[in-house]
């Protein structure tokens, strides 16, 4: 095992992902304790341009057809190998659509230890993670093996793991990939809709707490009276209640309004890495426990079912 | 067409949390277990399927307090077999260790397709399906939010952030993460549960011995101190809401 922390960089369409940044930074912290290289994987197919500002010591980039997009066996079959070559450290993943797709078969195929959601490294080489829906923390020492680590947002600043500079890159083989049992037919683009809730100044966001349907319109009522937009956390729109154009979250919508007002959100970390952007959130939950209060300005444990309609009711008095 | 659910309890994350003694792990004395929200999506989608192909159903847990329930409202649902797993679940189990003894007596039942929840709120060594596919020599796909199967194909959306889709292409047999099944996961009336009860077993199976290869050990376990907190309003509705209009006139949305 060398010393070298590597990030497995994650990408869209031609698009570096935020988590890639993330991990860079964390990346760097766990090199600083360990002296070695940060060194980033890259895997694409004419894609060596999005190397450009990955701050990292190295990037090793493979190049193939079969990985001109995520393809969950393709990218295994290429970290495997590439992994029990080079034998780092450690080797971060996306807590993604990507990261999680493959890092569980690579723990497996070559028994290396994972903790998953993993938000800061703590004193050089305690791993923190984020549990429960944000509700409780664990900590583990690295362990003296090549670890597979995976990232949530929120520890690290995006921009940590950027640079200006163009770090050396290595163009690595690839080894066969045939034989691949799955493959991409299409992309679907998101349904387009009446309202883009990445652009609206003031959201009013219904949770789990809203629980039912019918409860819907309290929301869709305030909205109406102040001016504002219904949107959604996972459970609602899982659920069927409000359209996926309306979701918050992970697999939705970042938005950024002037005003968050949430209503029985909890605040799991994949809904609030996807708010963190808004001017002031207020929230509305009657478990004073709700990490949602922890980055809420403002926050209130009245009943939502008392407090919406007579928020509405005052409101209209107001504009008449 | 033969589809394997794997499930598993959580706690009840609107119930209060707490550490135990060891300082390491949960208190589960007394915690509420309720059934994974993302399994649950996974088995309203093998019913989907059953419903659209005739395929066999077999849901599949860990013997721990609660699993009865948990299997007889699989069954009230449209499952056709119910399994629990024995073996030494005291203090917990990792996903490594389960889906190392799961993988050995899941290759006897011949699955054509499993499906399981696409995580866990608890899960700390990574997720069961990618590790149970591995174990099994079967491809994965994740984040899954619908299945159509024709014959030995199946096309999957899998999601990508923003709303994007991504339509994927494999054949059975296939390990899928459901994100979310085509349609909410159905009630059923407890009075259909406990019919099941009456009207269906469940099946017992003993784990082969437990390694934990691959799982992280925890050196401590808390709880987050808040970093930021809200300024908090009255609980009573009329003063709280009396105040947020004060504050929507300040931030000028009113």
């Amino acid at each position: 095992m060398n010393q070298d922390i590597f990030v497995a960089i994650e990408h869209l369409r031609g698009k570096v992902s935020d988590i890639s940044y993330i991990m860079l930074a964390a990346a760097h912290d766990l090199a600083h304790s360990s002296s070695g290289k940060v060194v980033a994987i890259l895997l694409g197919h004419n894609d060596q341009e999005l190397a450009g500002n990955l701050k990292s010591d190295q990037v090793l980039y493979a190049d193939h057809s079969s990985l001109i997009d995520f393809n969950p066996e393709a990218y295994q079959k290429t970290l495997v190998k590439i992994i029990d070559e080079y034998k780092p450290r450690a080797v971060f993943f996306g807590q993604t659509t990507i990261g999680m797709d493959i890092v569980g078969g690579i723990s497996a195929q070559l028994g290396l230890p994972l903790v998953s959601s993993v938000r800061t490294i703590e004193a050089g080489s305690k791993l923190i993670s984020q549990i429960c829906g944000g509700k409780i923390m664990a900590e583990c020492i690295l362990p003296e093996i090549t670890t597979l680590i995976t990232m949530v947002p929120g520890g690290y600043k995006p921009e940590l793991g950027q640079s200006t500079q163009l770090p050396p890159i290595t163009s690595i083989p690839v080894q066969i990939l045939d034989g691949l049992r799955i493959m991409l037919n299409q992309y679907i683009e998101p349904e387009t809709s009446d309202v883009d809730i990445s652009k609206e100044p003031l959201l009013i966001a219904v949770g789990r707490g809203i629980q039912n349907q019918d409860n819907i319109s309290l929301a869709e009522e305030l909205a109406q009276a102040i001016g504002g937009v219904v949107c959604a956390s996972r459970p609602v729109v899982d659920q069927g209640w409000l359209p996926t154009s309306r979701l918050v979250g992970k697999s939705g919508s970042t938005v950024k309004p002037k005003v968050y007002l949430a209503l029985g959100i909890s605040g799991a970390p994949e809904h609030v890495e996807a708010i963190t952007g808004s001017g002031v959130i207020i929230a509305i939950n009657t478990d004073p426990a709700a990490p949602i209060f922890n980055i809420a300005k403002y926050g209130t444990t009245a009943d939502l079912f008392d407090l919406v309609p007579a928020l509405t009711e005052q409101i209209r008095n107001i504009k008449g | 067409m033969n589809i394997i659910v794997p499930v598993k309890l959580v706690p009840d994350l609107v119930e209060e949390l707490s550490i135990d003694a060891s300082g390491t792990a949960l208190d589960t004395a007394w915690l509420r277990m309720i059934i994974n929200e993302f399994d649950d999506h996974a088995i309203e989608q093998a019913i989907l399927l059953k419903e659209k192909t005739g395929a066999h159903v077999t849901v599949i847990s860990t013997n721990v307090e609660g699993v009865d329930d948990l299997l007889f409202t699989a069954a009230a649902k449209g499952a056709d077999r119910l399994i629990k797993l024995n073996g030494d679940l005291e203090s917990g189990i990792n996903n490594h260790a389960l889906a190392r003894a799961m993988a050995i007596l899941l290759r006897d039942l011949k699955p054509d397709l499993i499906l399981t929840g696409v995580q866990a709120h608890n899960d700390l060594d990574g997720t069961i399906g990618p590790q149970l596919a591995e174990f099994l020599g079967m491809p994965f796909i994740g984040y899954v939010s619908g299945v159509n199967v024709s014959g030995e194909t199946v096309v999957v959306r899998k999601e990508y952030p923003g709303g994007l889709i991504g339509e994927m292409q494999a054949s059975i047999p296939i390990l899928l993460g459901i994100q979310a099944a085509e349609h909410p996961p159905r009630y059923v009336a407890i009075s259909k549960v406990r019919q099941m009860m009456k009207t269906i077993s469940i099946e017992e199976l003993d784990l082969p011995t437990l390694d934990s290869t691959g799982a992280p050990v925890v050196n401590r376990m808390f709880q987050p101190e808040a970093t930021g907190r809200a300024t908090m309003l009255p609980e009573n509705a009329d003063d709280a809401a009396h105040q947020l209009v004060t504050i929507f006139k300040e931030l000028g949305v009113l």
